[in-house]
């Protein structure tokens, strides 16, 4: 069996592992990091429960490859939170009862808070477009919205 | 004393909506949900599946899957106990298939291999010599004389002779005579209503962890709604003693009734017995589509009588249900909603399962009633549309309420139907302005709701706060309302208890999580757990003062003198209590085991504004509604929730989701791209409205409200669609084909 | 499984020519590892090409027009400042593809590559006049996109070569294109159909036209006729109706679980319109 070497940095920490090719960063991520927050509920881009940002971009672990990973910077779930406080999106999750079985949570956090990065206020409209590839079965999404938008107003707020 | 915390008024923490206890845990992606566990030296394992809708299997080869490097244990049917009957029987030979596989996705082999890559690689190497045999994938086809025969000997003495043998169960029921009834009608509408098939859709797929010696022990994680039924499931399916079986319940991402039944549990215990080595088994998402429980596709015709003033006069409904290639499509649930909500005078009912070459179908979110709905609600617009009438109105002028006798037999206690539809009646958006090309729907919807066996254990620290092990897997935030209750009795603030899902070595049988059971049973369970660790609080108390028991009663976390006749002492804080409980007479611990029998059924009424492009058929949901008894909201937030979320399944259901078959009978769109369930930009808002009538079965008034939330919304969708468009949409999924389909035929008409 | 990651073409087309087997290049990957984890196909050889130089710029061309490197993503077409003004059709059709996250890594030369005659970049590239470098191990040529796809999953390529850029014309003055498809949801679906329309006016007249319909046949459908049907004539009704038309005569689909040949060809018809007069918008110089 051949493996391959692989350097490359998670929530800011310099990671080796090795793994088969055919291993996608999702798996390695779970199986090998045992970095279990990105979830798999689809393995093929559907679902958005395995989003993690790569180099900033945010992308479903479960279409790269493990061996694609070298010499990048990974960010999950594992890493929004700054020690004991939890991002301000982490926070108002919990408070607006934005989740139920919180399955599709990881993701939709690791996509919130790169869509919030990107673009600080943004519409209900372009929310809901931004999230449109991360699948939540239990809320009918109304809660999670107006938790990214309440999060959005307040870090304006803040900053 | 006798502690009766009995109440529908003046709750400190009943009510409020504080935050979730496992909140830090989902929103950090610490929460362990079922794939994310893992053991030393663990297995993956795969599982080798039918490609064939019906066939027999005359040879399974398994020799060069086990020759590969790193593959520890292959199974088949031979590897699972032999002589099982009935429920556990269907079980075991859904899980792994035994002479014949009854649909494309039926498991016919597994493997246990060092990597998941390697157990991918060596299910293809087994190889399976099937003889195809004809299919039947229609519910109204596998019917008919001629159709093919799934499992003969399947029917049970339910069904009137000379039906086919894929009818397996009959159900009939009703009062009065409908042809009399439909006599004294001044328009009376029947009609023929078709649904598709759709699935749970939870976000996880199913997934194990499984280690089983040859001593007959074993040890099982699991996402599951209900890890005592797996625990009996999978001993029956290896062979084992129940007790020597334990199971722990994950986090569970998501079930919806889907997560009821067992699929994979046995197999992955089965292989770790072969291999000597703990097996992990995850479906993937094809699997979870291929081949766990879908709801069943249902025929229906239905036909209803009503007076010039909107009086229903009579009603009638037949509902054929297909379940898959296993006895059990809910069709007289299907046929017992079909009514509840209406005071009928005339009314009769007839269901049947009926069984094809399809997954076996398992319970989603209040099962078979949402169809019933979707005919029923349909018809009643019809009615209202033709004689002018308004549709609330008239459902209003025939609402069942407490006295009236249900559609299928018993009499009403104290419901919420009447208050539901005057709350519909008095919101905004029922009188709201609608655009060009917007049409408008209401329905109502019923479910029963149900209690269960349940058992709860609640210990008191030394500290004072306390921990509540409940053994209902926590599918939507329950945690929560079992702290609140549990606040609610002890008079100690919400944030001071822990509630934990116990596994099954540590409480009596606990009912899955299902029937909108939860909040209701182990809610009851803990309050009155809590209610019998306070009996022994007061002990301590009295012990302490001299004082009979009696003299002393709860308040607000302090034990007091019931009066100036029992003594003059300084109230008693429970932590002053607890800390010399070692001393006074040991640990205080509460528990309750019952049956609780007094859930309260409930109604929803909901409001849909759809809009659907003229051009394309397409239809998008504009506005949405929500209102639901929900007896007493224990935390509001989550009530809130599950009607959201029942109105999104049913938005998904009502307008795009389906499983397509092709003519060789294999499912086409077994993934989240072609199953097409509601992304984000797909819905507006959904507004809810909580009405509180208490049931009078729960100390504070629950009523489940899970389940009932997706009865309404496939019929209030088809009728805003019906009247978007002036035509009646009888077919779900109202994809825009069939839509622009009822454009044209209305164009032409 | 063999991964290389090449750091030149030349070592790249190398690989391609001596790999045995199935072989994939990998770009973002976002139908590659979909198939191989559905277990449609599980290459023998698969080849990075991300880490080649070039192979993610966005450069403007001598002559005005565009090169895209082979590995630049939807995301990075979206937000470059100055491609969508020339060509908003062909950034909205990449745009479609997928979630935001498949837009981090879907790729619009992969999209070509892949063969879906569902491809929704692939009518607005063919609208656009869009040219590929096919290189190989004789060298490089030119070819125009439509000449890419052969039928579903097929492409004319032939053993070792491989597509090294992406290459749309100069806009030109008084242009515009647009892209439209049909989905039954807002977002995440294959198209059912898609149609793209490239217009170039002379004052309100129409002086060039291209129309390219998606996902109504094995692969993207020119018709040629729309040229016939608009140049020469502003976008009036009369004109819409004809495109409309033959919008429909040139559909050629078949029934699947995404649509059926009906309402594929009524609908083609409905896209038409809509994206002509987007494209007409635009060429008169509304912003995209």
């Amino acid at each position: 069996m051949s493996k391959t070497h692989v350097t490359t940095k998670v929530n800011g920490d310099e990671v080796e592992f090795l793994c088969d090719p055919r291993e996608t960063l999702l798996d390695v991520l779970r199986d090998r990091l045992h970095l279990t927050g990105a979830k798999e509920g689809c393995g093929t881009g559907d679902c958005g429960a395995c989003s993690v940002t790569v180099d900033g971009r945010l992308v479903c672990s479960c279409l790269i490859l493990g061996v694609e990973a070298e010499g990048k910077e990974i960010g999950t779930v594992e890493g929004i939170a700054e020690g004991e406080t939890l991002h301000p999106l982490q926070q108002k999750f919990i408070e607006y009862a934005a989740l139920q079985c919180g399955i599709c949570t990881p993701g939709i956090l690791v996509a919130t808070k790169a869509l919030l990065e990107k673009n600080p206020d943004p519409s209900e409209s372009e929310v809901r477009y931004w999230l449109a590839g991360n699948l939540c079965r239990c809320t009918g999404y109304d809660k999670i919205i107006r938790a990214v938008m309440d999060t959005a107003a307040e870090m304006r707020e803040a900053s | 004393m006798a502690l009766d915390s009995s109440k529908t008024t003046g709750f400190k923490y009943v009510g409020t909506r504080p935050n979730r206890p496992d909140g830090l845990d989902k929103v950090t992606g610490r929460a362990k949900f079922g794939a994310d566990a893992y053991a030393p030296g663990m297995l993956h394992a795969a599982i080798k599946r039918s490609p064939h809708a019906h066939a027999r299997i005359v040879k399974i080869d398994t020799s060069k899957a086990l020759a590969m490097e790193g593959v520890k244990a292959v199974v088949t049917r031979a590897d699972f106990a032999t002589g099982l009957e009935g429920e556990f029987g269907d079980i075991l030979e859904n899980v792994m298939a035994g002479e014949k596989a009854l649909y494309d996705g039926h498991a016919v082999a597994a493997v246990a291999a060092t990597s998941a890559l390697i157990a991918r690689d060596a299910i293809k190497a087994i190889e399976v010599e099937y003889e195809i045999l004809p299919h039947v994938t229609d519910v109204d086809a596998a019917m008919q004389a001629g159709a093919p025969v799934i499992r003969a000997d399947a029917a049970d003495a339910s069904v009137p002779e000379g039906l086919h043998p894929n009818v397996v169960r009959y159900y009939e029921s009703g009062h009065g005579d409908v042809e009399a009834g439909f006599a004294e009608a001044d328009l009376v509408v029947e009609d023929h209503f078709l649904t598709e098939a759709t699935h749970q859709g939870y976000i996880e797929p199913h997934a194990c962890l499984g280690t089983l010696g040859s001593d007959g022990k074993g040890e099982l994680w699991c996402c599951t709604q209900g890890h005592w039924y797996v625990q009996k499931v999978c001993a029956a399916c290896l062979g084992l003693e129940t007790s020597q079986l334990r199971v722990t319940a994950s986090e569970i991402g998501g079930g919806f009734g889907g997560k009821t039944t067992v699929f994979i549990e046995p197999v992955a215990l089965a292989l770790s017995r072969k291999a000597n080595r703990p097996v992990k088994l995850v479906m993937t998402r094809s699997e979870v589509f291929r081949a766990s429980g879908p709801t069943s596709s249902t025929s229906m015709d239905v036909k209803i009588g009503m007076k010039k003033d909107g009086t229903i006069t009579a009603a009638q409904g037949t509902f054929r249900l297909q379940g898959g290639a296993f006895p059990g499509a809910p069709c007289e649930m299907t046929a017992m909603c079909a009514f509840a909500p209406y005071d009928l005078k005339h009314v009769h009912q007839v269901g049947y399962d009926v069984m094809s070459n399809r997954p076996k179908q398992a319970a989603y979110r209040a099962p078979g009633s949402p169809m019933a709905a979707f005919a029923v609600e349909s018809v009643i617009d019809e009615l209202c549309g033709q004689l002018g009438l308004d549709p609330i109105d008239t459902r209003l002028k025939n609402a069942s309420r407490e006295g009236t006798r249900a559609s299928f037999g018993p009499t009403w206690p104290r419901i919420g139907l009447v208050e539901t539809l005057e709350a519909v009646k008095a919101h905004p958006h029922y009188a709201a302005p609608l655009k060009k090309g917007q049409g408008r729907g209401i329905s109502c919807g019923f479910w029963f709701n149900h209690g269960g066996e349940t058992a709860v254990s609640l210990a008191l620290s030394e500290d004072g706060s306390a921990q509540v092990a409940v053994g209902t897997p926590d599918i939507g935030g329950s945690r929560a309302s079992m702290a609140l209750m549990a606040a609610e009795v002890l008079g100690i603030p919400y944030e001071d208890i822990r509630v934990t899902i116990a596994d099954t070595a540590t409480l009596g049988y606990n009912e899955i999580s299902h029937g909108s059971r939860v909040t209701y049973a182990s809610g009851l369970a803990t309050i009155k757990a809590a209610e019998s660790a306070v009996q022994k609080l007061c002990a301590r108390a009295a012990a302490k003062w001299g004082i009979p028991e009696d003299a002393v009663y709860w308040e607000d976390g302090y034990a007091k003198p019931s009066g100036p006749n029992a003594g003059d002492f300084e109230p008693l804080h429970i932590d002053e209590i607890t800390a010399t409980m070692g001393a006074t007479g040991g640990p205080i611990c509460g528990h309750f085991e019952a049956t609780p029998e007094g859930a309260g059924v409930s109604f929803a009424a909901h409001i849909v504004d759809a809009e659907v492009d003229p051009e394309t058929g397409k239809t998008s949901v504009v506005r949405y509604t929500v209102v639901q008894d929900a007896g007493k909201a224990i935390h509001p937030t989550y009530v809130e929730g599950q009607f959201q979320g029942g109105a999104a399944q049913g938005i998904g259901w009502a307008l795009n989701e389906e499983y397509i078959y092709g003519a060789d009978g294999r499912l086409q769109n077994a993934g989240f791209l072609d199953y097409r369930i509601p992304v984000a930009s797909d819905l507006p808002m959904i507004d809810t409205v909580i009405v509180e009538v208490p049931n009078p079965g729960h100390p504070f008034g629950v009523r489940g409200v899970g389940e009932t939330s997706i009865c309404p919304p496939l019929a209030a969708i088809a009728n805003a669609v019906s009247n978007a468009v002036g035509v009646r949409m009888r077919q779900l999924p109202m994809r825009p084909s069939r839509v622009l389909e009822a454009l044209e035929s209305a164009a032409d008409g | 499984m063999k991964y290389y990651k090449p750091a030149t073409f030349e070592e790249a087309i190398a690989l391609v020519a001596g790999a045995e087997g199935v072989t994939r290049i990998l770009a973002g990957g976002t139908d590659v590892l979909v198939q191989m984890r559905s277990d449609i196909i599980t290459p023998d050889t698969l080849i990075d090409i991300k880490a080649i130089p070039g192979t993610h710029e966005i450069t403007r061309t001598e002559d005005g027009g565009w090169r895209l490197g082979i590995a630049v993503t939807g995301a990075e077409m979206s937000e470059h400042p100055e491609l969508g003004r020339d060509w908003p059709g062909v950034v909205e059709a990449m745009d479609l593809i997928g979630s935001t996250q498949v837009q981090g890594r879907a790729t619009p030369v992969g999209n070509l590559c892949n063969g879906s005659p569902a491809a929704d970049s692939v009518p607005a590239m063919i609208a656009a006049g869009a040219v590929v470098t096919v290189t190989g191990p004789e060298g490089s040529r030119e070819i125009a996109v439509d000449e890419i796809p052969v039928g579903p999953g097929k492409t004319s390529l032939a053993k070792g070569e491989i597509i090294t850029a992406l290459t749309l014309p100069p806009r030109g003055a008084q242009g515009g294109d647009a892209y439209l498809r049909f989905i039954p949801r807002t977002e995440m679906d294959i198209a059912v159909v898609g149609c793209a329309v490239n217009l170039r006016l002379n004052g309100d007249v129409i002086t060039e036209a291209r129309m390219v319909l998606g996902a109504v046949a094995p692969t993207a459908v020119v018709v040629h006729a729309a040229a016939d049907a608009l140049v020469g004539r502003t976008l009036d009704e009369d004109a819409l109706s004809a495109l409309s038309d033959l919008a429909e005569a040139s559909c050629n689909p078949i029934d699947d679980k995404r649509g059926t040949i009906k309402f594929r060809t009524h609908t083609a018809g409905v896209l038409a319109r809509r994206a002509a007069k987007i494209a007409y918008s635009r060429a008169k110089g509304a912003k995209a």
